[in-house]
């Protein structure tokens, strides 16, 4: 037995004394899981000869919680939704740089430049944007599906086979736009028929999870699966006969943004880093593996047939994309009171 | 040769005399930065005002302890009832974490019984055999298990080859999901101190129950129960304990469709509510109940080795 422990500590002492490496500099990111392709990083860190690290997160809120409990400082660069930069800033977890910082500045679309949540963008580059709505797989269901009654009021052959996003803000956007009442409404009545509206749901649905939303598809575990559109189209690649739907009553859009953190402990390689996916090649890098969308001009020529192609990447003309909102503090107290009393 | 021995400590006692305090500073600061620290966080912080969105404002509150216990409505305005949600979520997690124990204990006790009549080197094989799961996170353990269960995963196939059955058995998700999820986990936490007690164990006694006419069934009650039940009542506990705050089989194998207290924790630090004033008073209340349990049990402890 004791032999046996001995040989354990051995093997780990050996494992973390090799994992011991030299760089010039160092950059360390924190970034969602599944969303960076690794011989980018490893370009990045032979080009400037720069020793990378990397956390992940699984939501906006999880990372946003981290770096409150003391992770500020451990950090350079973050890769918040939308909201969560409005959020992020106004609690003072953001650094701010001058466009003249970045040579590449300049590449970034004209639409992602002035945007609400960073006006300017001092704090902010654009990394992807994409939307939320759901997946349905072909072989179970073949009728209309751009219709967010497949999750909220699903057909009988879909009930019990639906995995949704473990994330309170895109599941109660999607519901709002559902009942066709306004994110973040402090009307009492609609309060309560959102509230009505997802516990009649509940019923239908067989998981929660966000990692998981992929996996459930391709395994066939979920007939219906709650998802981002370049996931979804990952798990397209990897063999699901699935289709991504645009209801017609509403879809969320979104998009991620590389951030500079407050005390950043090496900024100016998180100023080389942002600089560097400003790079046309680089986005589109980025682009073909995690199939969103890049925030770049002049990508179009580095990217893959496939993703240029992808129904996923391509809203039908007119769709009704919206941005999940930040609710003030009492609207969300009752959001709260509505997801625990969803999973109690 | 008791004289010598007195003695001798004696001598030993005077040699370290005055050192003692130093002695233990090691074990006070192991106790003091793992232990207070910690938990006297986590008490503080369940007394302080909520900050939007995560974070705690130094005012002193009791809501959390006052959301717990009364619900006021979908907009916290009405009057004041008992709050059945987070006592619910507290009981299904004390009942999955039972169960799980109780399956461990049926499972691991005849197993710590065979690998501790094993003789030579046989033993030190079983024993083996049974960490080198454990060898690997738990995460990973959880996931494979889900593969294992899952309606297209191997376990099903191979039921329905055989003609077992006929369409196949629907288990992901379910609570019994997460009650096998927890019994693999913490299973050789029920095998180990079982297994430390019945190697000590003295199978003369045995002998000798059946050299009086014992039936099987009570040198079974009446002798070896007796005599391991501090293995057995040290692995009820390091199973159940872990279970009732686990939160990965939950979410991985139940779906997370219904919070335990462990997830219900997580929500409040991860999740969108950031409410850590709450997250830290749901620990204690669970911290606290947890203790009662221990503190009983050392005082019925205490009490049979007074008899």
């Amino acid at each position: 037995m004791l032999k046996t422990f001995k040989l354990g500590a051995s093997i780990l002492a050996l494992t973390l004394a090799a994992s011991a490496a030299h760089a010039e500099g160092k950059l360390s990111i924190y970034h969602w899981f599944e969303y960076i392709p690794q011989e980018l990083l490893d370009k990045f860190a032979a080009e400037y000869d720069v020793e990378v690290t990397m956390d992940t997160f699984d939501s906006n809120e999880a990372m946003l919680a981290s770096l409150k409990a003391g992770k500020m400082g451990s950090y350079d660069v973050a890769v918040p939704g939308d909201y969560m930069v409005e959020i992020m800033a106004a609690a003072g977890l953001l650094d701010t740089f001058e466009p003249s910082d970045l040579s590449n500045f300049g590449n970034i679309a004209p639409e992602w430049l002035d945007v609400s949540f960073d006006p300017g963008r001092h704090s902010s580059i654009p990394y992807q944007w994409g939307s939320t709505s759901f997946a349905v797989n072909r072989d179970v269901y073949s009728g209309d599906i751009n219709t967010t009654s497949i999750i909220f009021d699903p057909p009988a052959a879909l009930q019990g086979r639906i995995n949704i996003l473990d994330s309170q803000g895109e599941v109660l956007a999607l519901a709002s736009m559902h009942l066709g009442i306004p994110q973040c409404t402090t009307d009492r009545d609609q309060l309560r028929a959102l509230n009505d509206l997802v516990q009649a749901a509940k019923p239908s649905w067989a998981s929660f999870g966000s990692d998981i939303a992929k996996d459930v598809l391709v395994s066939g575990d979920a007939a219906v699966g709650m998802i981002w559109n370049g996931f979804s189209a990952k798990a397209r690649e990897e063999g699901a006969n699935i289709e991504y739907a645009f209801p017609k009553e509403g879809y969320v859009v979104w998009m991620d943004n590389v951030v500079l953190l407050k005390d950043a402990p090496n900024r100016d390689n998180a100023l080389k880093f942002m600089n560097f996916l400003l790079e046309p090649e680089n986005a589109a890098a980025v682009t073909n593996y995690a199939q969103y969308t890049a925030g770049v001009n002049g990508v179009a020529e580095f990217l893959d047939e496939a993703v240029v192609s992808a129904p996923e990447l391509n809203p039908p003309a007119g769709g009704n994309g919206q941005f999940v909102m930040a609710c003030s503090e009492d609207v969300q107290a009752v959001y709260d009171k509505i997801w625990t009393d969803l999973k109690k | 040769m008791a004289a010598q021995i007195a003695k001798k400590s004696t001598s030993n006692t005077s040699t370290y005399a005055g050192l003692g305090v130093f002695l233990m500073l090691p074990s006070w600061a192991v106790i003091g930065f793992f232990l207070v620290l910690p938990v006297g966080m986590m008490l503080i912080y369940s007394f302080l005002t909520k900050e939007f969105r995560g974070g705690v404002i130094w005012e002193f509150s009791l809501n959390a302890y006052d959301q717990f216990f009364f619900d006021r409505g979908l907009f916290g305005d009405a009057p004041p009832v008992i709050e059945w949600t987070y006592i619910n979520i507290f009981w299904r997690s004390i009942w999955q974490a039972g169960v799980a124990t109780f399956f461990s204990l049926l499972i691991g006790f005849p197993t710590a019984w065979f690998i501790a009549t094993r003789t030579g080197p046989n033993k030190s094989v079983w024993l083996f055999l049974i960490t080198i799961p454990y060898w690997v996170n738990l995460l990973i353990r959880t996931i494979s298990m889900k593969f294992l269960i899952r309606d297209t995963g191997p376990l099903n196939e191979w039921l329905l080859s055989l003609g077992v059955i006929s369409e196949p058995i629907h288990i992901i998700n379910t609570s019994f999901a997460v009650q096998l999820g927890l019994f693999y986990s913490y299973l050789p936490f029920m095998v180990l101190p079982i297994y430390a007690s019945v190697e000590r164990y003295n199978f003369a006694y045995s002998e000798v129950a059946a050299d009086l006419y014992a039936s099987r069934r009570a040198t079974l009650t009446k002798i070896i129960i007796p005599i391991v039940k501090p293995g057995i009542i040290a692995g009820c506990i390091l199973v159940f304990v872990p279970s009732l705050g686990a939160f990965l089989a939950p979410d991985l194998l139940g779906g997370a469709k219904n919070f335990m207290i462990g997830s219900l924790i997580e929500e409040q630090f991860k999740g969108n509510a950031g409410n850590w004033p709450f997250g830290a008073a749901v620990s204690m209340i669970l911290l606290s109940m947890v203790l009662v349990v221990l503190t009983f049990y050392a005082r019925q402890q205490a009490k049979e080795g007074a008899r």
